[in-house]
């Protein structure tokens, strides 16, 4: 609709309609969400995470905003420290799985048969879903945030690899590459001064989308129990916890940390996809 | 020496785009091919700069074959300028790409400093195509092949270009093969005239 009004109205569409401008304001603000979420996570002390028992169980008040659990401990400080330890999970998982993307759809460039062998580990990654090779990786590991960070690494690069490759393979053909090859470049100096430049925007991208990913399924393989050990403040081992207490009422325990997760993953998704229109040309100069 | 012997191309089994084309072409020689549109001619110039793999034949530089690895001693400069040239770059990385030049050879060739500064996006066809010939005429280059080379360019430009070229090929001592629909142009430039139908079998189009 915004757009066939914009369209015959072309004194209005300048300055604040710009959606490159807007891409870059809603960036900002979640940029600052996380620094806030990363910061708090670090300056909030354990206090809040004490057993009292005189206060378990109650309901969320201007003390205990989110409410206490049945070890008195504050829901609130539970669910910042479990997202900020997400975070860093996500962040260590997606950067490794970025980086084995950009590394195995290189490899095109090598030969056919590693190329070759490339597209098929992706299309069996991407054959068995997710979450089964991610319990698999995880419980092969023992575990922990090591096999928790492994698993979620192993499992999300081939949507990405796949699209590199095939941007890979588009450059490859230019004629621009031809002349460099006649010229007497060698393809690792192709790849670092003509390809990655080319690359950087898509990869970025990618990685950024790759965070709500590995963050829901981090929280997903905890609360199945494979991921991190209970004694960790992470929101899949709150989660399951809560499940005991739905039926008794105690609403507040499965509520805010859920709430509190997915608003950090659909924050990230509008990051990526903010970011989407600041790189692409294409997308970001369409008013 | 240039020598191209018996090669054939084709994208099909038994259907070549030429077959059995050979030439030979001396240092300091300019020697134009000739040919109507669609019958392969820059196709053939592709192969003889390595671009493409011949099928049957063999292609021989100064008594070697050159090798995949390290700068061809054969340069080709074809007729779209803006693709050989990566859209990223900066014009100056584009010349550091073959190597450093002198400020006068560039001048030479009308390529103005300020250029340096932009993108190819923001240079005309011409003014790529002197980008692409600077690039292509370093020592190492011993043969130059120019497919259709100034047929973007207007009436002037091209003949400073060519008067720039021809120069430098007999200071150089290069071996040049020109090719062109344009029979006219050949006349004016070239030592010696081939015809590309005559060479792959069939009749004149003289």
């Amino acid at each position: 609709m915004t757009e066939a009004i914009s369209k015959y109205w072309p004194l209005k569409r300048s300055g604040k309609r710009n959606r490159r401008k807007r891409a870059l304001v809603f960036s900002g603000i979640a940029v600052a969400l996380f620094l806030l979420l990363i910061a708090s996570g670090f300056l909030i002390g354990q206090e809040g995470l004490r057993v009292n028992f005189d206060g378990a169980f109650s309901a969320p008040s201007l003390a205990h905003p989110f409410g206490t659990d049945w070890l008195g401990r504050d829901m609130f400080i539970r669910t910042v420290k479990g997202l900020a330890l997400s975070f860093w999970v996500g962040l260590l998982a997606a950067f490794i799985s970025a980086v084995i993307a950009l590394l195995l759809s290189l490899l095109l460039l090598v030969n056919k048969t590693l190329d070759s062998l490339v597209t098929g580990l992706i299309d069996l990654f991407l054959a068995v879903p997710h979450i089964v090779s991610l319990i698999l990786i995880s419980f092969m590991l023992g575990g922990g945030l090591y096999g928790v960070v492994i698993a979620v690494a192993l499992t999300h690069w081939p949507r990405l690899a796949r699209l590199l490759r095939a941007e890979i393979m588009q450059i490859k053909n230019t004629e621009y590459i031809a002349v460099s090859r006649n010229l007497g470049k060698s393809w690792f100096w192709i790849a670092k001064h003509h390809i990655l430049p080319h690359l950087i925007p898509q990869l970025a991208i990618g990685f950024i989308l790759m965070f709500p990913h590995a963050i829901l399924h981090e929280a997903s393989i905890t609360f199945l129990g494979f991921g991190l050990s209970s004694e960790q403040p992470a929101i899949g081992i709150i989660l399951s916890e809560a499940m005991g207490y739905l039926s008794s009422g105690m609403w507040w325990l499965a509520v805010f940390p859920g709430l509190m997760l997915l608003l950090m993953v659909a924050v990230f998704d509008n990051l990526g996809r903010n970011l989407r229109k600041v790189f692409d040309p294409l997308k970001g100069q369409k008013q | 020496m240039l020598k191209v012997n018996n090669i054939s191309f084709g994208y099909h089994r038994d259907y070549w785009i030429f077959d059995e084309i050979s030439l030979e072409l001396k240092p300091g020689e300019v020697l134009g091919l000739y040919g109507s549109s669609g019958i392969g001619k820059t196709t053939f110039a592709k192969v003889v700069a390595g671009y493409l793999k011949a099928d049957k034949g063999s292609i021989v530089v100064d008594g070697k074959t050159p090798l995949q690895k390290g700068r061809n001693p054969v340069q080709l400069i074809g007729q779209h300028p803006e693709k050989t040239i990566n859209p990223r770059w900066l014009m100056k990385q584009v010349l550091k790409e073959s190597g450093d030049f002198s400020a006068e050879f560039l001048q030479e060739l009308g390529i103005s400093q300020e250029w340096m500064q932009r993108y190819p996006s923001q240079l005309s066809g011409g003014e790529l195509q002197r980008f692409c010939l600077a690039r292509a005429l370093v020592p190492e280059t011993r043969y130059l092949i120019a497919d259709e080379m100034t047929t973007m360019l207007d009436a002037i430009t091209k003949a400073q270009i060519w008067e720039t070229v021809l120069q430098l090929v007999e200071q150089h001592q290069l071996g040049m093969l020109v090719i062109s629909h344009e029979l006219s142009l050949l006349e004016k430039t070239c030592d010696r005239i081939l015809d590309f139908q005559e060479l792959s079998g069939g009749s004149s189009a003289f």
